[in-house]
């Protein structure tokens, strides 16, 4: 028995170093997914602005997010919802649960990331994923490293590639839709001819960036699916200094896809007043500015200066590849099935 | 001696009395949300989903699915006890230096998150890894040899590193006690060593054999993560199944389907085995350790350890070596990585302090725990009524428990969301449903190692005791609890394991302010940059150092015998 009193003692300890939960009037609840972050005094700010208690609410990736916001509509989770994106815009704008909010900061937003005219879902950040390639291999090995999506069936790229499966992986799902758009018709094709020349497919970026890619790992795979965003942050997360990113984008024309993120607010929520505001915070420039070097994307607002090293670092697509959402929506579930029929089966 | 049922506690309606609370438990916690889900998820506008389930009937590829699944977990279980029986045995039967760590070290491949063991496999494994570096040496070749990227082998082989343990510690903890003398007078009768064991000890065994065999398959029909992951897209069973279509190629009814066929599945396959069980579990004469250990003398003695632990050795810990000696070399080296987790450059909001990280972890494994243990131990006591007692409620208790275990984490996750979402139950951001979940999936852990202990107690202990006036609950302290004891302490164990590792259901209802090692360590490792990855490993490396620390504490509360 003393040493059931022990544990409990023990345990009593334990409980009593947890932080003790402040007792707000006001709390703002937003439901977001788990990669979700930001500047802990950013966000202080607007909590001492508004005399509110900002909750995030993590919900798993963003497709269990959105599907958890449409099947509590009734009851909502929170009163926003923050970074539902436009391969997952249109399931939430047809299941109808977003107020719509014209902010005064979508004037500083340029027009073609505003993809809802309704202003139901507003941008707030994008992010290309596109090719990355390990810049070392290639010039150790004399090889020009790749500069377009065709290149990777060329015979001196055969087994050089990584990416990640359209079926469980969000990067995955994009470069799929880059092919799509980028090959039309004809983008199974391609996808037979990666397979022939030996394409490996993994389940998640995390397996295919610190399980395969040569620069990360140990892996023999110097070309992944990755985020434009990467090399810089290679370069911001490592102790030495470089004149150039250590790894190197494809961007040519149509061979990235443009990931944008959206807020919106939930319908039925009893703060509208103050998620408004929480939008026209989080669009406006503090909060921008705060965001390259949080979440590793770029900021939506054209007034949103970039860290030193997004801007020395990072290069940003021209011209993305372009899908609509609506069109995304309706077929995804058949061009994931073809794509495991042809690259995997 | 109609009135002293076998758990000690007079009344007809002793089992049924300790079954209400972990049946309410159950109703709450599990079915209410479950059917919630469910019933929203078929009936999306109050009509069955008729053309979305349609993909299901006339699909070869679901029967495929299932049957994949279902070979799969079978040869997984089959190679996890061949490889834990040796173990078992000389866990059960030697005093050696060291054993105690080494059994902690044997279990922390429970605790850790699938991307990481995933990562240790190709350190290991891998085209770079250590196996396929040294072959090419060896062989002077110039590609690696081995590809286990996408492999059955593979999947098979992380089934193992994650539930040999299992077995190690489950059937280990009934054959210390096992009467040794048994296989003497066999062998004193002629028998050979190899029929002493297949005709005296395995039939012996069955209880707990059967207990951590079930456990396994169990898991492994639901594995998730080791085959989403190293799967690498060829291979599916239907939890990845039900991940796929709540996700990235939404279908809900269809995943509420599936999501039935595993759990009815699991039903049939617990109903049956906890009828043969429950006439299997014979009452033993059961040893002290003191009597039954013995310290290796003989070369032999050393020789069989060796031998027995080795391939154990090679399993479990070469993959967690690797995962420490990365955790010191990836990004700046050293304890370069350690170092950084104690700092927030970038004044981050969700940054995880590691001291925050370890103390959430421990504070909900702990609380799991002991709810854990606390509800096992009523089920377990009502379910192991004795024969004259068995009761249909124990019969129909034994498989319910076992249920969340077959359950789809990312169904359940939803289904808290959306049942518990209006007071008094309004617990959608509340850290007890953490725990709550948790525990939900300790508890077959902990009824599983204590049903072959509390069958294997003799009635007549219990009735001697009780005609020697001692009060029932007396007989249960002095009679019951030192035997149970080991086995309560496995169950403890394991409850305090799957809580430290527990992620699935977790992603969909943790709090960003209780932080635990597996978040921190998901966070650290979804985004670029080499330092970000090293301190996911250096977290990784923590989280093995407090389950370690862990278990060696639960081992001293365990009882003697």
């Amino acid at each position: 028995m003393k040493r059931v009193g022990i544990l409990l003692l023990l345990f009593g300890l334990l409980a009593a170093c947890a932080p003790a939960a402040p007792d707000e009037p006001r709390v703002l609840t937003i439901m977001t997914h788990n990669s979700f972050d930001i500047g802990e005094e950013t966000i202080a700010a607007f909590e001492a602005e508004h005399d509110v208690t900002v909750q995030i609410l993590f919900s798993g990736d963003a497709g269990l997010m959105l599907n958890q916001a449409v099947l509590n509509a009734e009851n909502p989770l929170a009163d926003l919802i923050y970074g539902v994106d436009n391969t997952l815009m249109s399931r939430g704008l047809e299941a109808g649960i977003f107020e719509p909010y014209d902010s005064p900061l979508l004037a500083q937003i340029p027009d073609h990331l505003e993809l809802d005219r309704e202003h139901r879902l507003l941008p707030v950040d994008y992010g290309d994923v596109c090719l990355n390639y390990d810049r070392g291999w290639f010039a150790a090995r004399g090889v020009p490293p790749p500069t377009s999506l065709e290149d990777l069936v060329q015979p001196e790229y055969r087994g050089l590639t990584v990416v990640e499966n359209p079926a469980s992986s969000s990067p995955g799902l994009a470069f799929m839709l880059a092919t799509i758009d980028h090959f039309g018709t004809v983008w199974l094709d391609y996808w037979a001819a990666l397979r022939a020349n030996d394409v490996l497919v993994t389940e998640g970026w995390e397996e295919a960036y610190w399980g395969y890619f040569t620069y990360a790992s140990e892996g023999d795979r110097p070309i992944v699916v990755s985020y434009a965003s990467s090399p810089p942050v290679e370069v911001y997360f490592s102790a030495e200094e470089f004149d150039e990113a250590p790894t190197g984008v494809v961007v040519a024309d149509g061979s990235c896809f443009r990931q944008i993120e959206f807020v919106g607010i939930l319908k039925g929520t009893p703060n509208r007043d103050l998620a408004e505001a929480w939008i026209d915070f989080m669009l406006g420039v503090a909060f921008q500015e705060d965001i390259p070097l949080h979440m590793f994307v770029f900021p939506a607002n054209e007034n949103a200066a970039l860290p030193d090293v997004f801007a020395r670092f990072a290069v940003i697509p021209d011209h993305p590849a372009i899908v609509d959402p609506a069109e995304i929506d309706a077929n995804r579930d058949d061009w994931i099935e073809q794509w495991i029929e042809t690259v995997l089966r | 001696m109609k009135h002293a049922s076998r758990t000690g506690l007079p009344g007809k309606y002793a089992g049924a009395l300790l079954a209400c609370l972990p049946v309410a438990y159950l109703l709450l916690f599990y079915f209410y949300p479950l059917l919630s889900i469910l019933a929203l998820s078929l009936f999306p506008a109050g009509r069955l989903d008729w053309v979305s389930l349609g993909r299901l009937v006339g699909s070869a590829y679901y029967l495929e699915t299932l049957w994949f699944t279902t070979w799969q977990a079978t040869l997984s279980t089959l190679l996890v006890v061949l490889l834990g029986l040796p173990g078992a045995y000389i866990f059960a039967r030697y005093r050696f230096p060291g054993k105690k760590v080494l059994q902690a070290l044997f279990t922390v491949p429970f605790v850790l998150p699938t991307v990481v063991v995933a990562m240790a496999l190709l350190a290991l494994l891998g085209p770079r890894g250590w196996l396929n570096l040294a072959l090419m040496r060896i062989l002077a070749l110039e590609r690696p040899p081995l590809d286990i990227q996408g492999t059955l082998a593979a999947i098979l082989l992380a089934h193992v590193f994650y539930n040999v343990v299992l077995v190690v510690r489950m059937v280990g903890a009934q054959w210390a006690n096992m009467d040794v003398r048994l296989v003497e007078a066999a062998r004193t009768m002629g028998a050979s060593r190899w029929q002493a064991f297949w005709q005296v000890t395995l039939p012996l065994l069955r209880p707990s054999l059967g207990s951590a065999a079930l456990l396994v398959f169990i898991f492994c029909f639901t594995s998730f993560g080791v085959v989403l992951i190293l799967g690498g897209g060829h291979y599916a069973t239907l939890e990845v199944e039900i991940f796929y279509r709540t996700t990235y190629r939404p279908n809900l009814p269809l995943a509420a389907t599936l999501a039935i066929v595993q759990i009815a599945l699991t039903f049939g396959l617990m109903w049956l085995y906890a009828r043969v069980q429950a006439q299997a579990g014979a009452p033993q004469e059961l040893r002290p350790r003191h009597m039954t250990q013995i310290r290796p003398r003989r070369g032999r003695d050393w020789g069989l350890l060796a031998a027995s632990l080795l391939p154990l050795l090679i399993l479990l810990l070469l993959p967690l070596a690797a995962l420490l000696e990365r955790s010191l070399r990836v990004g700046a080296g050293g304890l370069a990585n350690y170092q950084a987790l104690f700092s927030n450059p970038r004044g981050s909001i969700f940054y995880v302090p590691p001291i925050a990280a370890v103390r959430n972890s421990l504070l909900f494994a702990l609380a799991a725990m002991v709810l854990a243990v606390f509800l096992g131990l009523l089920v377990s006591l009502s379910i192991a009524g004795g024969p004259k007692s068995r009761s249909r409620l124990g019969r129909l208790l034994d498989p319910l428990i076992m249920l969340p275990l077959g359950t789809s984490a990312v169904t359940l996750g939803l289904g808290y969301t959306v049942a518990l979402d209006e007071p008094p139950l309004n617990l959608r951001t509340s850290p007890l449903l953490v725990i709550l979940a948790h525990t939900l999936v300790a508890l077959p852990f902990v009824v599983r190692a204590m049903l072959p202990a509390l069958r294997s107690i003799r009635p007549s202990l219990r009735e001697a005791a009780a005609t020697l006036g001692a009060s029932p609950w007396h007989v249960w302290r002095e009679v019951d609890l030192p035997i149970v004891g080991r086995a309560m302490a496995v169950g403890a164990v394991f409850a305090f394991t799957i809580s430290m590792g527990e992620f699935g259901a977790t992603a969909l209802i943790y709090r960003p302010d209780l932080p635990t090692m597996p978040v921190a360590i998901y966070r650290l490792m979804s985004r670029a940059g080499i330092a970000n990855y090293g301190q996911a490993l250096a977290m990784s490396a923590l989280l093995m150092a407090a389950c370690v620390a862990g278990f060696l504490l639960i081992e001293q509360f365990r009882g003697e015998f």
